[in-house]
């Protein structure tokens, strides 16, 4: 008995590895989703250890060094690797502590979205009926609008600043998981181990939540993935506009919009760094989610 | 007289179709007034083609989905779902098991888990004992304690019915309905099912109700023998005097339809060929 016990630990084991490394198999073919990942795991300790990384404090203002250049154009300074911006404060450490607001802003917006999205889709598509209606017209509206206006207008009811910026992309984003879900649901409770679970005594919660919902997480983690580098774009954009962080945060968005004025100058690194701070993560996330896309979608796998 | 384990009166089930914008609703009658009397320990086979109705017949006898009209007893007790909430006590003794093995386990589910839920769900018993009683019901269908912690995947198509029969005998039921639970694996792996089937019928007295379109199958396992043909009972008896004196000509023609493979009806089947060429 003792044996089998063994037996069955190490099948299970070899089991979820191998599960494992069929998937990094797929994934890795994706040249671009591995240098994704990369650099996602690069922005994540970045994040982390900012204080540690970073040469001076992101408020921190040095009134002899305003508008220095990077240190690799005439005029740079060895103290400023990427230059300073028009109070003196260093460009290189506003985006480390930035990529802190960036991925904190992604994971709550996502998790928001995600959590309400899974509840309502799951329960509009296993009821069918009004309440799937009533849930997918309210949807529909939501997804009439320009998702960045309507985030607007939310702020602006909601009241400007970084959680109201947070709250109402989430709600913008919400629709998206909503429709994945529901049909995702709809096609797996059709399925005859449902109807088994059924059979067995399970009720409506247990039956959507812990016998339908697992079968439904791949489409919903590609997405998720994909509207967390949205939700960093959003964010920054609504920054930018001053409805998102509030200065002196070092929020990329609202970097940029402090540089607004810099644009037409001389001094491009003030409006250049952020941008492009936001465009690289951006896309190292939006390559990942190609990469998981490729891995956990069955119909795309070449066997 | 035994004990009557299940009784159908008249039973009718429905289905509304269409109803859209220009097309004009229309009701369907899959299943159309159908008497039965199963006794305990016994095998009643429903035998029809695609869409005549068994299946739908069989979703009703799980309480899975309500009649239309007409009575269903379980053990002398009437039951609608339609009506009623379906008690603990009806669900542990009515269980199903399905055509498909590959659609009818969670593919996220381990067999210990898939076979504990039925007996988490109704019973008041601890995780230890849950544990302890899936293995050996592992063992009484023929599977080994140590596939207790695998997943669906890692099984064969008949080693999945195997876990699906173990599952529906979890919570001890006296009725099983079986729809077509051969017909999608290969033949000797049909014949280990069926005989699995047979002696967990010894052993626990099970009533089944055998849905099947496969009459040599039918002919094994069956007691009494029910023809449906488009949501009608068209034959219903004993499985000696359906198969020895079929009286509706639709059962002839399914008689008929059944390939044989005796050395006499290939001997006459190759000289009938010799004599047309």
């Amino acid at each position: 008995m003792a044996q089998t016990n063994i037996q069955s630990g190490t099948s299970t084991d070899a089991s979820l590895r191998r599960q494992l490394a069929e998937f990094w198999y797929y994934f890795s073919e994706n040249r671009g989703a591995v240098l994704g990942l990369a650099v996602f795991i690069l922005l994540i300790i970045i994040a982390i250890f900012a204080p540690w990384i970073a040469p001076h404090g992101p408020a921190d203002q040095y009134r002899d060094a305003v508008l220095l250049p990077p240190i690799f154009q005439e005029g740079g300074r060895a103290g400023y690797l990427l230059g300073t911006d028009a109070v003196g404060r260093d460009i290189l450490s506003r985006l480390i502590y930035g990529a802190r607001y960036s991925l904190f802003i992604g994971i709550v917006v996502t998790c928001i979205a995600l959590v309400g999205g899974i509840f309502l889709g799951v329960i509009a598509g296993y009821f069918r009926g009004w309440v799937d209606t009533v849930i997918m017209r309210l949807m529909d509206v939501i997804l009439a609008f320009p998702s960045l206006l309507l985030a607007l207008v939310l702020v602006a009811i909601i009241g400007p600043g970084l959680t109201g910026a947070m709250i109402s992309i989430a709600l913008v984003y919400q629709p998206h998981f909503v429709r994945l879900t529901r049909a995702a649901v709809m096609a797996e409770k059709t399925r005859d181990y449902v109807v088994a679970a059924k059979v067995a005594g399970a009720g409506p919660l247990r039956l959507m939540f812990k016998t339908i919902l697992p079968n439904c997480m791949a489409p919903l983690i590609v997405q998720a993935t994909l509207s967390f580098s949205n939700a960093i774009l959003d964010a920054a954009a609504l920054g930018f506009l001053g409805y998102g962080a509030q200065p002196p945060a070092s929020e990329w968005g609202t970097m940029l919009a402090d540089a607004r004025e810099f644009i037409a100058s001389g001094q491009w690194w003030v409006v250049t760094l952020p941008g492009l701070a936001i465009l690289i993560t951006v896309l190292a996330i939006n390559l990942v989610g190609d990469g998981l896309r490729d891995a956990l979608d069955p119909k795309l796998k070449r066997s | 007289m035994s004990d009557i384990v299940l009784e159908g009166r008249n039973i009718v089930r429905e289905y509304h179709v269409g109803g859209g914008l220009f097309g004009k609703a229309k009701t369907v009658q899959a299943v159309k007034g159908v008497n039965f009397t199963v006794e305990k320990g016994k095998t009643l086979a429903i035998v029809g083609e695609s869409g005549c109705g068994k299946s739908t017949l069989g979703r009703i006898l799980t309480l899975i989905d309500p009649q239309t009209s007409g009575e269903l007893l379980i053990d002398g007790k009437p039951i609608n779902i339609a009506k009623d909430k379906v008690t603990t006590e009806m669900r542990r003794k009515v269980q199903i098991i399905f055509q498909n093995p590959y659609g009818s386990l969670n593919p996220r589910q381990k067999i210990g888990e898939v076979l504990g839920e039925p007996l988490l769900l109704n019973t008041n018993k601890t995780a230890a004992e849950r544990r302890e009683l899936a293995m050996q019901m592992l063992v009484k269908v023929g599977l080994g304690p140590e596939h207790y912690n695998r997943y669906p995947h890692m099984f064969s198509g008949g080693q999945r019915q195997r876990i699906a029969i173990a599952r529906a005998l979890m919570l001890s039921p006296s009725l099983l309905v079986l729809d077509e639970p051969v017909s999608a694996l290969d033949l000797s792996v049909q014949a280990q099912v069926l005989n699995l089937l047979a002696d967990l019928q010894d052993e626990f007295n099970l009533t089944y109700v055998f849905i099947s379109h496969d009459l040599s199958v039918v002919r094994y396992i069956a007691d009494d023998v029910m023809v449906m043909y488009y949501g009608e009972v068209v034959e219903y008896g004993t499985r000696d005097e359906v198969f020895s004196n079929p009286q509706h000509s639709y059962t002839k023609t399914l008689f008929a339809a059944t390939p044989k493979s005796d050395v006499e009806s290939i001997r006459a089947r190759i000289a009938k060929k010799k004599a047309a060429a």
